[in-house]
């Protein structure tokens, strides 16, 4: 996984509420067996105008320009500010997977669904909740400011504007140092075969038929 | 240790060692595995060298991309056909057991899971799949994952999570004619959004949920997801014990014995505090519809589609706007006005046999009308269909102009090639009515399986609450 420590980003706005799995990654794209190869996809029904399917060239389809990412300005965008409840729906990891291979890093947004919340922080890529308020304050300044830039430091769980602005946010310690260090989950479980086994017997002693 | 909530039970049995920061190691119990979510954990595991820690708690099957007719010809797209002989070849290398798709036990995971006893209560049981709450419908502990995870409880039968909130809701007082499972998730859903649930368990209780069967249950465990919460879940009891016995999964003899005495345990102590508390009345319920792209956008059948411009949240509004639009439906319309073009009676929510029982009886002697172009029913199961055959339903079906297809999650998700064409409105049993769920440009009105068999046949909803 890749590590997660400070980003200097520019800022992609997705203005709307519940922003679901579907729409991040729509399914036809789920039959792939890879893990990679999704960003040229994500928000695909938003993102283009004609249908598209695994396998087509997407650099010759018709973009839909009224589509936000589409917009020259934010081309390039590492953080996407999006509203309530993104990534709601499916638990398809594609989502994250497509939104990491787009190229963003970060989503900041008030809140979060809680299976994609937890599928991004094990792709390298940080879902940062904020208050509605200061995500309300960040959209403003996003739409009034071309090139508008935010820096993210990890370390320090903090946001800073351009304005000077610092906005602190939370996350759980271990997700933090997973993502600091770019450590495998499954490695670190690992670590405590021994325990597992222990629990694994004294459990199926008191439940045999499991 | 003072009053447990059931949550608390599942989740203290289940911790095989615990974080400064509250991050505990989970043990998993059983791990339900489809193509779609599988194939590139299996990758990792081969890439990183690893084995599966428990080969005994995987069942896998393919029902996300299986053709729901025709199947003896095999799977026509290559990329959806390479995915299930992909699931094949996995599971044929590991000894994973696999239910095939030409298998009478093949079906969507999460209907065959509990038909199998493969799901029982106590359990902790996860899937590469959202609506893996379905299982808490027998007291277990039950919740999706990413695939990430899925690697991860196959190389070590663990996960790492964080225990969420407890959030009781409670519905009392008997249903009234036409009135399901389906209309109280809506009902719920509804209430609290989507966003509702983020962050808990949710526990449903009360005397209505007791009086529900397990079709029922796992109807509503099922949504639990819908409004944002990983697991919902309901107490043990002597439905849960009844639905359970003989099934091939099933502990038997004195195993049984030992099992249903621990399994009566499994319910919230009186005085057991939550974090959040609901309550419904029963007798409040009407049959739902929803008139959006988000399965909070639900009104009764007897009310009107609402109006935007009455919102006074700015996020909302557009919000509703935006859904109108794509569902080209205008604010105040009736919602027993609304037409449709197509019907779907299936999915994880409603394709068990009870629901079938429930589409026949609002179908029989009838037929779907002149301007509904395809009414389907696709059963849960192999064993759902024949279930439904022994009892002359899928005669019922196809005399009335239903299609009666094989099993799979079809037109819930349109991955194979049931799906909407642009435009097209379907009154569908399933569980999400997002933009392009059903089909790029497709509307989706989700209703229980009695709304969506009427609606088949009057050619738009009908309030099927009074006669």
């Amino acid at each position: 996984m890749n590590k997660f420590t400070l980003l200097n980003g520019l800022v992609a706005p997705l203005d709307r509420a519940n922003v679901d799995t579907d729409a991040i990654i729509p399914k036809q794209f789920l039959k792939s067996i890879k893990r990679s190869g999704f960003g040229p996809n994500a928000f695909d029904e938003w993102r283009y105008l004609d249908h598209g399917e695994p396998g087509m060239d997407n650099s010759k389809r018709i973009l839909n320009p009224d589509f936000v990412l589409n917009q020259p300005r934010y081309q390039g965008a590492q953080i996407l500010l999006a509203r309530e409840n993104f990534g709601c729906g499916s638990s398809r990891e594609h989502a994250p997977w497509a939104l990491e291979d787009y190229g963003f890093r970060a989503i900041i947004a008030p809140s979060f669904a809680d299976i994609f919340f937890n599928n991004c922080f094990k792709n390298g890529l940080l879902p940062i909740r904020l208050d509605a308020e200061k995500v309300d304050a960040l959209f403003k300044a996003v739409e009034a400011t071309p090139g508008y830039r935010l820096k993210v430091d990890l370390e320090r769980q903090s946001i800073s504007a351009p304005d000077g602005t610092v906005y602190k946010f939370e996350v759980e310690a271990f997700r933090k140092h997973c993502l600091l260090n770019g450590l495998d989950d499954i490695g670190l479980t690992l670590q405590h075969v021994d325990e597992i086994k222990a629990f694994e017997a004294k459990h199926r002693a008191a439940q045999p038929w499991l | 240790m003072g009053a447990q909530t059931l949550y608390d039970k599942l989740w203290n049995a289940h911790v095989v060692r615990q974080e400064a920061d509250g991050t505990a190691l989970i043990y998993i119990d059983r791990h339900l595995v489809h193509e779609v979510t599988s194939p590139q954990a299996f990758e990792g595991l081969k890439l990183a060298g690893r084995k599966l820690w428990r080969t005994a708690s995987i069942l896998a099957v393919a029902d996300h991309n299986v053709p729901t007719t025709g199947r003896a010809q095999g799977i026509a797209d290559p990329i959806a056909r390479l995915q299930v002989e992909t699931l094949d070849s996995n599971c044929a290398e590991y000894g994973v057991n696999e239910f095939k798709m030409n298998d009478v036990r093949q079906g969507i995971v999460h209907v065959i899971g509990p038909e199998q006893g493969a799901t029982l209560p106590g359990m902790t049981v996860v899937c590469g799949d959202s609506h893996t709450s379905t299982h808490g419908a027998f007291a277990a502990l039950a919740f999706g994952i990413g695939t990430s995870e899925v690697e991860h409880v196959m190389a070590t039968q663990c996960l790492l999570m964080k225990k969420s909130k407890a959030m009781q809701v409670v519905v009392e007082g008997a249903l009234g004619k036409g009135v399901t499972a389906k209309d109280i998730a809506l009902a719920v859903i509804g209430r609290i959004g989507t966003a509702g649930g983020t962050g808990y368990a949710i526990e449903f209780a009360g005397s209505t949920i007791r009086s529900l069967s397990m079709e029922g249950r796992m109807t509503l465990c099922n949504m639990a997801i819908e409004a944002g919460a990983r697991a919902g879940m309901i107490a043990a009891d002597d439905t849960t014990i009844d639905y359970l016995k003989g099934r091939p999964f099933a502990p038997q003899g004195a195993a049984w014995d030992q099992a249903v005495a621990y399994w009566r345990t499994l319910h919230s102590d009186d005085g057991a505090q939550f974090d959040a508390t609901i309550k419904l009345d029963a007798a409040q319920i009407k049959p739902q519809v929803t008139w959006g792209t988000s399965p909070e956008m639900v009104v009764a059948v007897d009310g009107r589609v609402p109006d935007p411009a009455a919102m006074s949240d700015a996020v909302k509004r557009e919000g509703a706007e935006r859904a109108l639009r794509y569902m080209g439906l205008a604010a105040n319309m009736p919602i027993t006005e609304i037409k449709i073009d197509k019907v779907f009676i299936g999915s994880c929510t409603n394709a068990r046999i009870e629901d079938l029982r429930a589409a026949a009886a609002v179908a029989k002697g009838k037929h779907i009308a002149a301007n509904v172009k395809l009414a389907m029913v696709v059963p849960g199961s192999g064993l759902v269909k024949q279930q439904a055959e022994q009892e002359g339903l899928d005669k019922i079906f196809v005399t009335a102009g239903f299609e009666w297809r094989d099993p799979g999650c079809s037109m819930c998700l349109a991955m194979n090639d049931d799906r909407l064409s642009p435009g097209e409105r379907c009154a569908s049993t399933s569980n999400r009515n997002f933009e392009g769920r059903q089909g790029p440009g497709g509307r989706t009105h989700l209703v229980s399986p009695e709304m969506a068999a009427a609606a088949a046949i009057a050619g738009h909803f009908v309030d099927v609450s009074v006669d």
